[in-house]
């Protein structure tokens, strides 16, 4: 019988006050009853309205009811089947918008609460020894990708297991992507991160580390050295500023520079050699995930008062639900309706803070969302000593830049066949943030996942 | 990791150091730039190339020991190892057309001054070059700027070695001279290169200046690195290092430069002592 609670089981996390002020992991995870409990819920609906809404297309039904009988190894073959990162996307895919937010049980009280299930599932495998996968007939071709992150080890794994010699180049000195200099460590542990990497590369899968391809080797020269295919997820690349007076002011950093600073380099910890600047009244620019991590790393760094600042209102903020109520309970202030127009600075150019205008929302835009417009004579100042510009990022330039054949949107994002990935160049695919701009890892392991099924066919073809 | 090949001090405060990496060595231009990072728990540093060696697979850096990973990275011997290497990044020098060059060069900053000097030399082109110093102990690569340009001059600020002086005023010396330059490349302290614009300006000389600001990736996703450039921001990683000299806001890199200075006085004190054994 399913359980028919209109509620989610809760998610147990450190108490608000305490976490505020350390960098563990906020959300402790479901007990094995919980777990069970949880997947009770699942009517086990025919149309599996979940389904579609996953970028992967995980059987969410199928797990779910392995869980319910107790069986979480059988739970995890299945997740696995689909999702590369399994520990990762129960962690932040922005559930509330994709599964959860097809369920049946959605329609009267609570969806059931896939993301914590599924994050159940992949920690249980993890902390056992579940041992390697067994190991594939190796295929004889030869496979590169560019880049480490989301993207990149999704189709590096699904390429893998069909026997393919999978070789990642990533430009950073560890492999991760976004996952370990984007992503905290209170919402996503890096030991996570690692175990997933280490998971691939038990699989065979090579990685490359300080290979910045594109500089220190061509995609051509890839084909040249014997690879078949090339993928590229390289990610985002020049963040977004907003253009107004004072943005290059002392203090006032990209979401990426102060990020990557505290996740990639560590420089919250004692004696870290990577300095961070630890500003007491911090305001950070936007409303995603990203503007999320950067205003909550600011409190735990010590900061007085931590205040987002958004054009929009509380409905239109695209970053996931539980991080804005996660923020909430810390102490990080929202200033919506609202978007600055200058930051202001002392005589040694120094942050003294943002000037903002009221917004108000008007007719909807190309995005469907409500135009935010300049309320008149609204203008007020909030006091900052550190700004944080958190309004997105531009595709990477590195590729499409030294590549030729590789052609690009008038945003700088690659040109791809929605369906395979393939871009402008023969046996050239890509997907992620190197496409769309910034996204979210679930989008850009989708379309790893994607590319991956298009290059087994196009080589498969070859073969034939 | 990365083997150290050579080391060297040129003086007691500027290291040289020949870095295995054939693969970089490979690719590697006049005017670009890597990233290293000297042990596990390190911080990565952007480091123009001083020179390369395709054959021997090799690429070379100087550093002057200014903080705590310059520190460390001169207290590593040859044989040893670093941790991290990556590049060649940015955008090499434009040398083409070039026929005649004053090449300026400000301390350390001739270390990176001196490979844009010889390639120009290759190329057949007139290579000027005027070099500053504090003090005459400090001066480095001496015969080799002497090997590749057609003049020569080394300034120093006490008068010890040179003629005293700025190397603003060797400059202006050989404009009012009468010398007539395609263009003027300026690399050294952001002070010095500031002056040197705003004497070319005067001239109306095309001045290229190599910019070094804080940067953590170097591929164009941190945004640590960008500078105002004819009132546009630009990212020094991808879009530089070099950039047109007068268009640059120096007073603004200037000031950004300056962001972490105290944490970085405070490493370095640390490094110094715990490298001299704790004392």
């Amino acid at each position: 019988m399913p359980n028919m609670s209109q509620k989610k089981n809760p998610m147990p996390v450190q108490d608000a006050k305490l976490r505020a002020t350390n960098f563990e992991e906020v959300a402790l995870g479901y007990s094995p009853e919980q777990a069970r409990d949880e997947a009770l819920r699942c009517l086990n609906c025919k149309n599996k309205p979940c389904v579609s809404g996953c970028p992967v297309a995980v059987d969410i039904p199928a797990f779910l009811a392995k869980v319910a009988a107790g069986d979480d190894e059988g739970a995890y073959d299945i997740i696995s089947a689909s999702s590369s990162l399994p520990a990762v996307c129960g962690r932040v895919c922005p559930q509330e918008n994709q599964c959860e937010k097809y369920c049946t049980r959605g329609n009267k009280g609570e969806p059931v609460a896939i993301g914590r299930v599924e994050r159940y599932v992949a920690d249980r495998h993890l902390a056992g020894d579940a041992g390697a996968e067994e190991p594939v007939t190796p295929n004889g071709h030869r496979v590169a990708i560019v880049g480490a992150g989301p993207a990149g080890l999704t189709c590096a794994g699904d390429l893998a297991r069909l026997g393919y010699a999978v070789t990642i180049f990533e430009a950073l000195h560890v492999a991760g992507g976004v996952l370990v200099y984007g992503i905290p460590e209170f919402r996503l542990p890096k030991r996570i991160v690692a175990r997933e990497i280490e998971g691939l590369k038990a699989m065979g899968v090579d990685i490359q580390t300080n290979m910045v391809i594109g500089k220190v080797l061509s995609v051509d020269e890839l084909f040249e050295e014997g690879f078949e295919a090339v993928f590229l997820g390289s990610g985002s690349g020049l963040p977004s500023f907003m253009g107004i007076p004072g943005e290059n002011l002392r203090g006032v950093f990209s979401a990426n520079e102060f990020l990557t600073r505290i996740n990639l380099m560590k420089a919250y910890q004692p004696g870290a050699a990577t300095p961070i600047y630890r500003g007491s009244q911090v305001v950070v620019v936007g409303g995603g995930n990203v503007a999320m991590d950067a205003a909550r790393c600011a409190l735990r760094l010590g900061a007085d008062q931590v205040s987002i600042v958004y054009r929009r209102s509380h409905q239109e903020l695209p970053a996931r639900a539980e991080e804005i109520e996660h923020a909430k309970e810390e102490g990080v202030v929202f200033r919506l309706l609202s978007n600055p127009v200058r930051i202001l600075g002392d005589d040694k150019h120094c942050v003294t803070g943002v000037r903002c205008v009221e917004m108000e929302l008007g007719e909807p835009d190309e995005s469907g969302r409500r135009r935010p417009m300049e309320k008149r004579d609204s203008e007020f100042t909030i006091d900052a000593d550190c700004v944080i510009m958190a309004i997105g990022t531009s595709p990477n330039p590195l590729l499409r830049t030294t590549t030729p054949g590789l052609e690009s949107n008038r945003r700088g994002g690659l040109i791809v066949e929605e369906e395979t990935g393939l871009t402008t160049k023969e046996m050239v695919y890509a997907g992620g943030d190197v496409v769309t701009g910034s996204a979210t890892v679930i989008m850009a392991m989708g379309a790893g996942k994607k590319a991956a099924a298009a290059i087994h066919k196009a080589l498969s073809e070859k073969k034939a | 990791m990365y083997r150290i090949l050579k080391k060297r001090m040129l003086n007691p405060s500027v290291v040289l150091l020949e870095i295995e990496a054939p693969a970089i060595a490979k690719k590697a231009q006049p005017g670009q730039f890597i990233i290293l990072r000297v042990n596990e728990q390190g911080e990565r540093i952007p480091l123009t190339i001083a020179d390369f060696d395709r054959q021997r697979g090799s690429v070379t850096v100087i550093a002057q020991t200014v903080g705590a990973t310059t520190e460390l990275l001169a207290a590593k011997q040859e044989g040893e190892f670093i941790a991290d290497f990556v590049g060649p990044l940015g955008v090499p020098t434009h040398t083409e057309g070039l026929k005649k060059v004053a090449v300026v060069g400000g301390g350390v900053g001739c270390a990176i001054a001196y490979p844009v000097a010889k390639k120009l030399h290759e190329l057949g082109c007139e290579v000027h070059s005027i070099v500053g110093f504090r003090s005459r102990g400090l001066v480095i690569l001496e015969d080799e700027f002497r090997a590749v340009s057609d003049v020569y001059r080394l300034v120093s600020d006490d008068g010890t070695t040179g003629v005293k002086g700025m190397v603003t005023d060797a400059l202006k010396e050989l404009l009012d001279e009468g010398h007539v330059y395609d263009e003027v490349l300026a690399i050294g302290p952001l002070v010095m290169m500031k002056f040197v614009c705003q004497l070319t300006e005067a001239y109306g000389v095309k001045t290229v200046v190599s910019m070094n600001p804080i940067m953590i990736d170097g591929t164009g996703m941190c945004g640590g690195c960008r500078l105002t450039v004819g009132g546009k921001t630009k990212f020094a990683c991808v879009d530089g290092p070099e950039f047109d000299g007068h268009q640059v806001d120096f007073d603004e890199a200037i000031d950004r430069a300056a962001t972490y200075c105290e944490f970085e006085q405070r490493a370095h004190e640390e490094t110094c002592r715990l490298l001299r054994g704790g004392e």
